[in-house]
This record gives C-alpha cells, structure tokens and sequence, in this order.
C-alpha cells in the first residue's frame, strides 16, 4: 500500500514536472555573469554581482520548485572583443541561456548583437548607455537598474536648477562616456544651462591634472564627470589637491557608485549630488537584504549594480518559470508582461521598449559628521517616480515602440 | 591656448615626468648591473604605496616616516626575490628574467586585489604639505612640487653615485666584466644583490610619493609600468642619464598631448617610441654594444 502511494506521488510529481522540465533546454536554466571581475569596474559589480546572483536563485527557491539553475561567471576585461568571444562561447558551446550584468556600454553593445543573432537573452544591470532602449533596442535585451539618460536627467537637472548653469565635461573616451555626456549635455542646454567646453580622456586614466587645469580655465561653474570607478574617484580626489571646490567650482559626479564614496572617504565625497536607484538604506526591507549581502561579500554593501542584479534574476526566474520555457526572446516577453515585485526595487514594470523601471533617487553625501559609520553615506535629496525617472518611450527612436 | 595655461601644463607634464624618471631609472639601474628586465617594477611600486598605507592605518606612522620605511621594507623584498629566485637565471637569456619577474607582478597584484579590491584606499597629502601656491599662471598643489623637487634629488643622487664615486665604479665595472672584479677581492654577488634591492626600493619610493596623489590601488603599478618601459627604450636600455631625462621630457611631451588631442595621450609615448626605434634602435642616450 504504502509503496504504492508513493508511487502514485512519484508520477503525480512526474507529471507535474515534466512538461516543465521538457522545454528548459538541456533541464538546466544557465545564467551568464558577464562583467568586470579584476580592473576599475570589479568593485562595483564584479564578484559582488555573482553574489547577489546566487542570493536571488536560493531567495528564489529555485531547488524546491523543482528548477534546475546553474550560474556561470566570466571577465570580460572591459573589452569589446573579449566580452563578444565570451558571448558567443556561452552561447554556442556551453549552452549558457541569458548573460546578466555587463559593465562597460561598449561591451554592452557588442554583446547585444551577439544575443539577438543567436537569439538568446541579455539582461543589463551594471552598463548604462541609453542606447540599449534606444536606436540599439533588441527584443533579446532588457535594461535593468539605470541608464545614462536616467543619471542626466537625476544629477544634471538638479544641478542646473541650483543655480549650476554653466559646465565643462571630463569625458571617458568611450561609448559610455559619449553617451552619458550627450544625455546631460541635452539635459543642461533643456534647463537654460550652457556647455562651456569638454576634454575627453583616454580610459582608464590615472592622472587627471591636465584635465583639471582646462576645466579651471574654462571658469565653469560645474565640473561634469562623465566617467565612472576609480576616473572618477581619481578626478575628485586630485580636484581637491588643485583647488577646484575652493576656487569656487563643483564637481558633478554623473554616475558615482557607493563604492566608489567608500574608497573616496566622507571627507572628499562630502556634498557630492548622485543619482542611483538603489541604496541600502532605504527601508527595512534593502535593509534587510543588504545585510545579507554584506555578510556573504567582505561586509560591503550592494551598489545598485549588485541589486539589480538580483532583482533581475528574480524575475527572470519567475518568468521562466511563468512560462516553463528559456526561450530567450520569449522569457524576455515574458519579464515585459509580469509586473516585477522585489525587496531592492519595490513593485516596477519593464517597458515595451526593454526599460525596466522604478523609482530613482537623488542622493547627497553626508558630511563626516552625519555620518554613523562605514556605509553610511547617504541621505536621499529627491525621489523621482518611475513613470518620469527614465526616457519617455517615444523620444528614444528604439524600432520596437509603435509610435 | 594662452601661453600662461601652457606653462602650467609644463609643469604638470614635468611632476609626471618625475614618476617616469624614478621607475625608469630603477629599471635602467637594474638592467644595467643584472641584465634582468624586472618586470615585477609596477607591483614593486604598487608595493610602496601599500606598505606607506599599512604603515599609517596599523602602527599610525605618517607620510615621512613612510617615505624613509617603505622603500627599505619593499627593497628587503626584492632582495629576498633577487636571493632565492633571479639568481638562479644570469646566466640564461633575458628572456627567462622578464617571464618570472611578469609571473611575480600578476600574482603580487592578484594577491593584493582580491584581499584589497580594486577601488582602491584612501591616503591623505601630509598636513605641511596641503594647500598650495597661486602662481598666477596656475595654481600649484604645495605637495606637486615637493614630488617633482624630491624625485629631481633622488634621481641626481643615484646619477652621481653610480658615475662619480668609486662605489659606483666598481658597479660599472662588474657589469662589464665580472671575473676580473671579483680577482680585485670585490664580493660581486653581494653587490648585485644589493643594486637590485636598491632599484627595488626606487620603485617603492615612487609608490609613497604617489599614495596621497592616486588611490593606493592594487591596480596603480599595472597600467604604469606599461609606459615607463616605453620610457626606458626611448631612452636608452641601462642608460641612467638616458631615463632621467626623458623620464621628465616624455611627462611633458605627454602632458601636452592632454591639451592639443586628449585621446592621444596614452599612446603618444609608445609612438614615439617606435619612431626611436626605427631612427636609434639602442635608444637616444643608448650606445651600441
């Protein structure tokens, strides 16, 4: 009797499970960490992304539900072409489903292409070029935490409407750096600021004293960093050694991470307006979470790049599973008709255009003295709701909309 | 341009230019006297940066203490290297040199990365040298120009011991011929330990000289070392005046590039080092040997 009935249960969870099992190719749902695990961009994300990934798939419970989820992790240097032999690597031998993260927009782009043509999944946290939902928008593709255009209309427009009217660009010489200057470019010149000229560095850059004089020179009232990680941090830190905020100019840092005030110290970081998505200590539960993270990764805390990593595996899960498929572009329809629900962003959506969105915020520096100890950095000037926080759908040309 | 901001990019491209002359020279001292192309240079520099941040967070030492300490602690190091490990290679090519060396700076760095990671840490400008001077044409940060006095020092320091004392005689002299040193009672090996250590500890020097400047970062000696051993073939390979000068001169031919075409300036070094190829392979200050 008793043998029987378990035998009953074992073809009733065959059952079940088995049309499930039957279109996950291979049985198994593999997800491609792809980023920066070893230069300027390995803090922000890198290993730290890998973590919140593995967190999603247990929070997830991803074993339990009968899903099989393997995660696999690559470097791709920041550099275009090893990202793409990574991607079609992944893609054509090792059976890898959707490649999560990607720092670095020119890599970005690169491997966007890659994921349509072999009609796979891509899903950016950590890459910010708004190009991604715009005129390189791809139905394989979503953008997840932020974009360039996101970060220009947070800080840019801040800083413009108190009073920073005039500007001069420090520019990573890259597509990122392009894309993020042209974003607040637009944003500035919108808001009756003026652009009084711009010097594009070469990527990564460690001396930024050249650029700094032309920017003095330039008798611009705001500084507008358009680079990221240690550019960034280097710019400012060495902006304080020649005088910049006491001659009376201000920095802009255009996308500063968490980490990247951690290895700046309150100290230089002080006062400095950012536009993030996310930040730990929001509310109990990105309290919550983050702790969690915290004490799986050397006690740091998630940067927004780390958290929308899991957020994004969250729901791509959930979708997966919503359709018992990992069909690339199918799943990404999916993720775009499930309304996305997540302890780091809240309740969102992902926009027919691939943008996913939530609300951001308007973060200041807190001076030494606000602060209560490591990681407590920010306090929250502004919060821009999702419907505004990001391009309206018809302004970035992306094919996919039907205008 | 005004001629007024060029002058400050002058001098900026001259502080640069003194980072490349102190690692170029410990390269060129260390080529010239071992034959060994030390490759592990930028981690050793990277180490200096460190050993100064230790020195600070854990036993509260400050910067000066730091500039005397550092070096010495990273020479130690390089002369533990140079005993157990590049001893062993002389008598082989180059080759063998640069490949251990190259091994030993990815693993020092990979070390240093995954226990520091790669946003590096903060170290502070030494309080007597905060602030800075209005020089009309630009403002000059006060602890720039102690880098660029300071490494002028060194730099001439080392040219004058090892061209004009008898030390450095005997220096030159086993690196043309060994046996014959050693036949006057000179302990050669020792003093190519020494020498080694001694180059090392430039690097080190370098790195404390950095800290306040750049994030002590496990990454700062990878990108750097690049571009001085472009620096050291223009000059000359093992030429000691040869990299002093164009240490200094690249800084500011570099530093010019920042203004008239930005996006060049990292690799207008190595442009410039293929036309010195191609015109004076042994290099403008090289002599054929």
């Amino acid at each position: 009797m008793i043998i029987l009935r378990i035998l009953v249960l074992g073809v009733a969870l065959l059952l079940a499970t088995g049309p499930a099992q039957a279109q996950i190719s291979d049985g198994v749902v593999k997800i491609g960490i792809m980023n920066d695990q070893s230069g300027t961009y390995a803090d922000l994300a890198g290993p730290g992304s890998v973590v919140a990934a593995r967190m999603a798939v247990e929070d997830y419970g991803a074993a339990r539900k009968g899903l099989k989820v393997e995660i696999v992790v690559a470097d791709h240097q920041n550099k275009p072409d090893v990202g793409s032999s990574i991607a079609r690597q992944w893609f054509d031998a090792d059976k890898v489903d959707v490649i999560i993260d990607v720092p670095t927009s020119s890599v970005v782009l690169a491997v966007n292409q890659i994921a349509r043509e072999k009609n796979k999944a891509l899903i950016v946290s950590t890459g910010a070029t708004s190009d991604l939902t715009g005129a390189a928008c791809s139905p394989n593709a979503i953008h997840w935490t932020y974009d360039t255009w996101s970060l220009a209309n947070g800080t840019g427009s801040a800083i413009v409407k108190t009073g920073g009217e005039t500007w001069f660009f420090l520019t990573a010489d890259y597509k990122f750096g392009h894309d993020l200057e042209r974003d607040t470019e637009a944003v500035v010149v919108k808001n009756g600021g003026k652009v009084l000229g711009k010097v594009r560095h070469p990527f990564p850059t460690a001396d930024f004293s050249s650029f700094l004089l032309q920017a003095q020179a330039s008798k611009a009232k705001i500084i507008g960093l358009a680079n990221a990680g240690a550019d960034t941090t280097n710019a400012i830190k060495q902006g304080a050694e020649f005088g910049i905020v006491r001659g009376g100019q201000q920095f802009a840092g255009l996308l500063v991470f968490l980490t990247d005030v951690h290895s700046l110290g309150l100290e230089k970081a002080q006062g400095l307006l950012l536009t993030e998505s996310f930040y730990w200590d929001l509310n109990d539960q990105t309290r919550a979470f983050s702790k969690r993270f915290a004490e799986r990764h050397r006690g740091a805390m998630p940067t927004m790049a780390q958290a929308g990593v899991y957020s994004a595996v969250l729901h791509y899960l959930k979708s997966v599973e919503a359709l018992k498929s990992d069909d690339g572009p199918k799943v990404i329809a999916k993720m775009k008709e499930l309304p996305t629900d997540d302890p780091v962003f809240g309740k969102g959506r992902v926009r027919p255009d691939g943008r996913k969105i939530h609300p951001v915020y308007l973060f200041e520096v807190k001076k030494p003295s606000e602060s209560k100890g490591p990681w407590d950095y920010y306090k929250v000037r502004a919060t821009i709701p999702a419907e505004q926080a990001f391009r309206p759908m018809d302004q970035g040309g992306c094919p996919l909309v039907k205008k | 341009m005004a001629t007024q901001a060029l002058f400050g990019q002058l001098l900026i491209g001259l502080i640069n230019g003194a980072f490349y002359a102190m690692l170029s020279l410990g390269l060129s001292v260390i080529f010239g006297l071992l034959n060994i192309i030390n490759f592990a240079h930028g981690a050793q520099y990277m180490m200096g940066a460190f050993v100064a941040y230790f020195l600070l967070s854990l036993t509260g030492l400050g910067y000066w203490w730091s500039l005397l300490l550092a070096p010495i602690v990273v020479g130690l190091f390089g002369i533990a290297l140079e005993r157990t490990m590049l001893k062993r290679l002389y008598h082989l090519d180059h080759l063998y040199g640069l490949l251990l060396t190259f091994g030993l700076a990815l693993i020092i760095q990979g070390v240093f990365r995954n226990e520091f990671g790669s946003s590096g840490l903060p170290y502070a400008i030494p309080a007597q040298l905060t602030g800075g001077y209005n020089l009309g044409f630009m403002f000059l940060p006060a602890y720039r120009a102690w880098v660029v006095v300071f490494s002028l020092g060194v730099c001439l320091a080392t040219w004058w011991v090892i061209e004009r004392t008898k030390l450095g005689s005997y220096l030159r002299a086993a690196t043309e011929n060994p046996t014959l040193v050693r036949a006057f009672g000179i302990n050669v090996p020792r003093m190519i330990t020494l020498t080694y250590g001694f180059g090392v500890g430039l690097a080190g020097l370098a790195g404390v000289l950095a800290a306040p400047i750049y994030q002590v970062n496990p990454l700062m000696g990878a990108d750097l070392i690049i571009v001085v051993f472009a620096v050291v073939v223009i000059g000359g390979m093992g030429s000691i005046m040869g990299s002093i000068v164009t240490g200094f001169a690249l800084g500011v031919v570099e530093g010019f590039t920042k203004v008239f075409y930005p996006e060049a300036s990292n690799t207008v070094i190595f442009v410039i080092m293929a036309l010195v190829l191609l015109v004076r392979p042994t290099g403008l200050f090289g002599r054929a040997s």
